[in-house]
């Protein structure tokens, strides 16, 4: 049944924007129900600030379902908090306790710049999709669906890499902020399926080689498991770096007229 | 009053129209296809499936979005699947039962040849996505799975677990992003649509603001697509995601865009109740539970004993008992009224008693746990994190909410809106699902306007301007648009009031809920009419935002949002009470059969209604497109 929290403080990173040099801010929740979605407790934070005429705290957020990936935040330290498998949007406040202090920051990589307070750009992301994160068929002329049967296991495979949501919690959550995860998991999809054999070591090639223009290397931390709110695994990885090393060193023009 | 609207539908017998059409339009060269530009506002199923194919097909695209990445756009969050008339499971599914069953869902208020062709190309989209690597289920032997949703007695829906929504639109995306790759799509995010300009009577191009910086900008093209989703959001609590909005269609609506049948819209029965007066929006569990889940609620309006405790001779499994034939798979306007009607007569459930039961004990105890898991464990896992109880062992509690709106933009059968070049696919058009829209259909009416049709209606229009000179940018009439958005946006700023955007939306929210929600009455629809223009005039002298237009500025872009949907929520009442009728998602109370059914008008009400801007909202001008139907006669819906 609800009850309710007294006395939260909130430390929230504030930034005016890319060239501000940024500060923490300290904030009072008096009182919010635990029913209350973490986010819903920054909307009446935010409701609050536009009533005293300052300007609310900006962050990204839009289904709140935990699906599209568009909310962040580091809460005490933790990429989307303290709940395992759960995005910031689902996070709610029976997971605190009365008189808790959080901190509130933004995702924390290079390849993230700050735009406004708790807003960053995650843009680099598209970028290593538009490498090769794709299987080229052009609409129409695409066989019967069930000319290409997929065993089960397979399917389930590339589905539990497929479920990415594209957040960036991995990069946050890496101590040398990298995207292995994000890259291994579409890369771990579209691989395992028989529809993108034709362009997997191409794939892979242009996908890793984009991914490291913008973002760390992997040393095998796996932070990034531990903050996926999609829990994927870190084996999706392996797979990426067993193909990176078969495309290198595999002529890819021989192979592709085997 | 009334102008008949043309809505140019192919001639011959309705199985051949599609292809009368495609024998008949007007093509472009491939060379010819790069001297067109076309620009695509919204990056869901929609819009993304447009921008790829459009784009592979030669012409230059440039794709528009609000969000960060293309890939947030909401048709993410669809969960339950996608229909199409394959007929892998041989249960008697075709082309003409996938028709049929949209038309009689849509509880005949759809156009037929737009739904006919929609079931004839709802087979490629299946193809097609397994084609680009989307994970659909399948079974030990590798082909692909379907299951059974509300409103068909055939397995005609595909599915990737609950994410399907997810899967269909990473797959549209990243084909999307391929186009982006190789240079034959532009892309602009973080960038929002603020007007539509039209020079000579057609859609020259469109003004857009970026939201990072505030800069307002014009862009010309040869057409534009408005794939912006829809108006879900007036409710203020929606399953819609927060940022959905309906400004991109409503402001084509003030430049000349006709706005069909705003009060059609569906109410989901299976989202969770609200728990708190803040609550920011609802969620949805998706309608596939209701394969497996028995909805009930307790017999005696004052048993308040946990329902584990309920005997079952004392429970009421309501749907079971009304509609014995589709039971807990009634369609979602029945269900979505038989659950307020449980809660209104004092039968609810949970703390606020604002829910009904949906219980798995029985499948669970039929299929075990683990099959349960295997089916909806992702939907379990999202229930229990959002109301901490564990639905394998206490039922979940369901209410309905806003989710989809069938209105939109008015499209002729090429999805061409009355502003000539100005083209509306997926939920912002009104054309495919009458008065109240079947699980699964959303996912296919996307994909199907945005690889299948539009790909090739466009080109019809396209092919006459081939080099002729369009209106660029330095076209007078693009100043005076940029001028009044900025002049608009700093307007927000400039009102010092103190109320915030949102608690302007939520109150709005609360009136079309109360009064254009569930069930309507002239009574509560006049009282609307009178309530929303006095908050209005009360948005417009207490408003509140704080900080300036040239940076980001999350209030100033709800300000905007908040402004169109208070003129739209007017034109959604008027539109209720005009249609002194039954139908669908639109319930009058004044029009039901003695069992509380909807009850329809076919003679008087057999058409859609399109609202013309008068430049007043409360003043919008009435015009009539007939619906001939052909080849469906007109039943009264029964699901018994």
């Amino acid at each position: 049944m609800t009850t309710t929290l007294t006395n939260l403080t909130l430390k929230i990173w504030r930034q005016d924007g890319p060239g501000d040099a940024g500060r923490f801010e300290t904030y009072q929740i008096p009182e919010i129900s635990d029913e209350a979605s973490f986010l819903e407790m920054l909307d009446v934070l935010n409701e609050r600030l536009i009533g005293e005429g300052t300007e609310p705290v900006t962050f990204d957020h839009d289904c709140r379902e935990g699906i599209c990936g568009t909310c962040s935040l580091m809460i005490d330290g933790q990429a989307h908090g303290p709940q395992r498998g759960t995005a910031t949007c689902q996070l709610h406040m029976r997971k605190f306790q009365s008189g808790d202090t959080i901190v509130i920051e933004p995702w924390r990589a290079s390849a993230f710049p700050i735009i406004k307070d708790l807003m960053v750009d995650r843009s680099a992301f598209d970028r290593i999709v538009e490498a090769g994160g794709y299987i080229s068929a052009d609409t129409g002329g695409a066989p019967d669906a069930n000319l290409i049967p997929i065993p089960k296991p397979v399917a389930d495979a590339a589905m539990d890499a497929a479920a990415c949501i594209g957040c960036g919690a991995c990069v946050a959550a890496c101590p040398n902020g990298a995207a292995n995860l994000f890259t291994a998991a579409k890369v771990t999809h579209l691989n395992l399926l028989p529809q993108g054999q034709a362009e997997r070591f191409k794939r892979v090639e242009a996908m890793v080689e984009t991914m490291d223009e913008y973002f760390g290397s992997c040393t095998n931390h796996g932070e990034c498991e531990a903050a996926c709110p999609k829990e994927i695994s870190i084996d999706v990885i392996a797979l990426m770096n067993a193909d990176y090393r078969k495309a290198k060193f595999k002529n890819r023009k021989a192979l592709s007229r085997i | 009053m009334t102008v008949t609207l043309d809505a140019k539908i192919p001639a011959g017998p309705l199985a051949d129209k599609w292809d009368n059409f495609k024998a008949d339009e007007k093509l472009v060269n491939p060379a010819n296809k790069r001297k067109f530009k076309i620009l695509i506002v919204g990056t869901g199923l929609a819009g993304a499936s447009a921008a790829a194919t459009l784009a592979e097909l030669g012409y230059q695209v440039e794709a528009f979005t609000f969000h960060d990445s293309p890939r947030r756009a909401h048709s993410i969050a669809a969960q339950g699947g996608i229909n199409a008339a394959k007929n892998y499971k041989g249960d008697g599914d075709s082309i003409h039962r996938l028709f049929y069953d949209t038309i009689k869902g849509g509880d005949f208020r759809a156009r037929e040849a737009n739904v006919h062709r929609l079931a004839q190309v709802s087979v490629d989209i299946i193809d097609q996505m397994v084609a680009q690597g989307v994970p659909f289920a399948r079974e030990y032997g590798g082909l692909l799975d379907n299951r059974s949703f509300g409103g068909a007695q055939v397995s005609r829906t595909f599915y990737a677990r609950g994410q399907t929504g997810q899967q269909l639109l990473l797959g549209a995306y990243q084909q999307m992003a391929r186009q982006v790759g190789l240079g034959n799509v532009k892309l602009w995010n973080r960038t929002e649509l603020v007007d539509i300009v039209v020079v000579d009577g057609r859609c020259a191009g469109i003004v857009t603001r970026d939201l990072l910086t505030g800069e307002v900008r014009s862009h010309s093209g040869h057409a534009v697509v408005l794939c912006t989703g829809g108006y879900g959001n007036a409710f203020f609590l929606s399953t819609n995601a927060m940022a959905c909005n309906t400004s991109a269609i409503w402001r084509a609506h003030r430049r000349g865009a006709y706005f069909a049948n705003p009060c059609y819209t569906q109410i989901h029965p299976t989202c969770i109740p609200q728990s708190d007066e803040f609550q920011s929006k609802l969620t949805l569990m998706s309608e596939s539970l209701r394969n497996d889940g028995r909805v009930w609620v307790p017999k005696n309006a004052d048993d308040h004993r946990p329902p584990h405790q309920i005997p079952e001779d004392e429970r009421d499994y309501y749907l079971e008992r009304l509609y014995p034939s589709f039971g807990n798979l009634a369609p979602r306007d029945i269900s979505s009224r038989a659950a307020k009607r449980a809660v209104d007569s004092g039968r609810g459930v949970g703390p606020l008693k604002n829910g009904v039961y949906l219980d798995f004990s029985d499948a669970i105890g039929r299929l075990g746990k683990a099959v349960v898991e295997e089916r909806y464990g992702n939907l379990f896992e999202m229930y229990e994190r959002i109301t901490g109880e564990n639905p394998y062992d206490v039922p979940m509690r369901i209410y309905p909410a806003s989710h989809y709106t069938m209105g939109g933009l008015w499209v002729d059968y090429e999805l061409m809106t009355t502003i000539p070049g100005l083209y509306a696919a997926g939920e912002a058009n009104f054309s495919d699902h009458g008065a109240n829209r079947l699980g699964a259909s959303a996912l296919m009416q996307g994909l199907s306007d945005g690889y299948f049709v539009l790909p090739y209606t466009i080109s019809n229009y396209l092919a006459p301007w081939l080099n002729k000179p369009i209106p660029d940018t330095s076209h007078p009439e693009f100043a005076k648009v940029e001028a009044e958005a900025r002049d608009r946006f700093r307007q927000y700023l400039s009102v010092g009031g103190t109320r915030s955007p949102d608690w302007f939306h939520r109150e709005l929210g609360k009136i079309i809920w109360d009064y254009c929600g569930m069930e309507r009455s002239r009574e509560g629809l006049e009282k609307a009419l009178g309530e929303i223009p006095a908050l209005y005039a009360e948005f417009q002298k207490d408003l509140r935002v704080t900080g300036d237009a040239e940076s980001v500025n999350q209030t100033l872009e709800k300000a905007g949002r908040v402004d169109d949907f208070f003129q739209l929520g007017m034109v959604m009442c008027q539109d209720a009470l005009v249609r002194e009728e039954s139908c669908g998602g639109h319930f009058r109370v004044e029009h039901q059969t003695e069992e509380g059914e909807a009850l329809r008008n076919d003679d008087e009400f057999a058409h859609v209604t399109a609202w013309e801007w008068s430049g007043d909202p409360t003043r919008p001008i009435e015009h009539r497109e007939q619906l001939e139907y052909e080849v469906v006669k007109f039943q009264t819906r029964s699901y018994k």
